[in-house]
């Protein structure tokens, strides 16, 4: 048997004529934690539907630790935690109640239901809210909730679908650090549009547009691309942008909306120094000189918008940037 | 794992006020309606004056509470039945159903059973109301179970059809409102057909079945009447869920 945790086999949902995802194929292995990314509307919560059995595929198959969704539905989802995008959360019942049907339903052995009751909560950050009815809850604890239904039953696969959604900062470190720690031995599938969330979590990515996939590889191919290819530079006096452009390595500057200059370099070139060296003498104020934060978004947008135009690319990465 | 759903259901009707609130007011009409019995009962049967006409107490008291208790279900089980499946589908909340590992079936059942159970505390409630005639009266408890057997059918049928119309949409009220309709056309449906006592629509209403339990005489074919049609509408309600999952 193979180790893979989560296949995925040419998944395909056709809705009437149009296909939602078509041919996602990939793999998890145990211990790693997969960034979803895409667009609206890409076809990220209908995958994770299918890979959940809550949506049967059109073609294709999901196995989850070798067992067929399918064929074999009870095996394939005891095996799975599942955090859909609207929480499924029963308002009129406390934390307490709500975890228990939760553990019950998902064959945790009675006497061990108030064990992995306990400790879900203590996971997720709940334990002084037991007693309070679910409605009760805040937005964020309403999704400490969901989080920890979904890990009750100590799972091999956990899937969130958006699971930062409507947390407050402290809250989104916290369940970051919980996802990178049941990753450590379970195998995680996170959906989201918050790309430095990826970056930190995830050690593999996919991302999706129109139900196709259009990237799948290592957080570090992608790391690579955000680290090379943009500067960032800030100047007192603003120089021509021409002059800058003339610097070896450099193949294109261009002004950005709070006059900062970025420069965009060429494949392999390290031109800082150069820059630095031509700031000194041409007294052009150089104050800061960083890698562009923002190109880890180029990325995606490029990715997902190969077919449009390149003007739409740059327009869209002015927008991010601004 | 058809248990868990049960009690989960239970456990959601007693969460919120309306299923107390039920109870106790259903309690309040069946006891009324037994009170009255009682204090009526010399009354009428002295008037009474060919032995004809004489009937026992259990069954004088009883035909009162049953017949009510068969009319008023036919707005409470809706009430109860409308949140099962449609509430479930307004607060999205199915996916923790079908994401956990259960079958449609076990779903389905466990939500069935779980309203049953609840609607049987008052099954058991009306029994016991009448078992307390024996204490100054030999009564007949024969009369009692058949009408019990007969009512719990009853209620097993309006909750599968209130069940298979809560799957049919998200807003609970529609629900009600259709497996209300639904259920009072079943029930006097037979009335429409009086003339022809052989009419097939005639065999298909619920009183056609009802009245030989009604009368204390338990038929098989009237349980088998009972016992279709609740498989047809739990099917039906399976077949439901699980084109939610085929066509989403």
């Amino acid at each position: 048997m193979s180790d893979f945790t989560v296949e995925a086999i040419e998944l395909t949902r056709l809705y009437g004529g149009r296909a939602a995802v078509s041919d996602v194929s990939f793999n998890l292995k145990k211990g790693q934690v997969l960034g979803f990314l895409g667009p609206n509307g890409a076809g990220k919560s209908t995958t994770m539907k299918m890979l959940t059995g809550n949506l049967a595929p059109s073609l294709g198959s999901v196995k989850i630790c070798g067992v067929d969704m399918i064929e074999n539905p009870k095996e394939a989802k005891k095996l799975i935690g599942y955090l859909p995008e609207m929480r499924p959360l029963y308002k009129e019942f406390t934390v307490d109640e709500y975890l228990t049907i939760a553990a019950r339903l998902h064959n945790v052995p009675g006497r061990q239901i108030k064990k992995a009751v306990e400790v879900a909560k203590e996971r997720c950050g709940l334990g002084h809210m037991s007693k309070r009815l679910i409605e009760n809850l805040s937005n964020g604890y309403q999704q400490r909730v969901g989080i920890a239904q979904a890990i009750i039953h100590n799972p091999m696969v956990v899937i969130l679908d958006e699971p930062t959604v409507g947390l407050d900062p402290v809250q989104i470190r916290d369940i970051r650090s919980l996802i990178k720690e049941i990753g450590k031995e379970h195998s995680v599938i996170v959906s989201t549009h918050i790309l430095p969330e990826v970056e930190m979590v995830c050690d593999h990515v996919q991302i999706i547009d129109q139900g196709k996939m259009v990237f799948n590889g290592g957080i570090e191919v992608l790391k690579r691309q955000r680290m090379g290819n943009k500067l960032l530079v800030g100047f007192n006096k603003t120089p021509e942008l021409a002059d800058v452009a003339k610097i070896k390595g450099v193949s294109n500057a261009e002004l950005t909306d709070n006059n900062m200059v970025r420069i965009r370099v060429e494949e392999g070139a390290e031109p800082q120094e150069a820059i630095v060296k031509a700031a000194v003498k041409n007294g052009w104020g150089l104050y800061q000189i960083a890698p562009d934060q923002t190109s880890l978004e180029d990325v995606f947008i490029q990715l997902t918008y190969q077919d449009g135009t390149q003007e739409t690319a740059e327009a869209s990465e002015e927008s991010t940037a601004a | 794992m058809i248990v868990s759903i049960a009690r989960k259901e239970l456990k959601s009707m007693f969460a919120s006020p309306m299923g107390w609130v039920i109870l106790a007011l259903l309690m309040f009409a069946f006891g009324t309606y037994y009170l009255n019995g009682v204090n009526n009962y010399f009354e009428v049967m002295s008037g009474a004056i060919r032995p004809a006409e004489r009937v026992g107490v259990t069954q004088f008291v009883g035909q009162g509470v049953y017949g009510l208790a068969s009319f008023i279900m036919l707005f409470a089980v809706p009430l109860l039945s409308m949140r099962l499946i449609s509430e479930e589908r307004r607060n999205q909340t199915l996916p923790f159903l079908f994401s956990a590992p259960l079958s449609i079936v076990e779903i389905v059942v466990g939500k069935f059973v779980g309203l049953v159970v609840f609607l049987s505390i008052l099954i058991i409630y009306i029994a016991l109301m009448l078992f307390t005639l024996n204490l100054w009266s030999d009564i007949d408890f024969g009369y009692i179970i058949a009408n019990s057997i007969g009512l719990f059918l009853l209620l097993a049928s309006f909750s599968a059809l209130g069940l298979y119309f809560s799957s049919l949409t998200a807003q609970p009220v529609v629900a009600a409102i259709f497996s209300f309709i639904s259920l009072f056309v079943l029930m006097i449906l037979d009335r429409f057909f009086a003339g022809d006592p052989s009419s097939t629509m005639a065999q298909l209403s619920f009183m056609k079945h009802f009245q030989s339990f009604a009368g204390g005489l338990i038929d098989t074919a009237d349980i088998v009447y009972f016992l279709l049609f609740i498989l047809t509408f739990l099917i039906l309600t399976i077949r439901r869920l699980d084109a939610d999952r085929l066509r989403g």
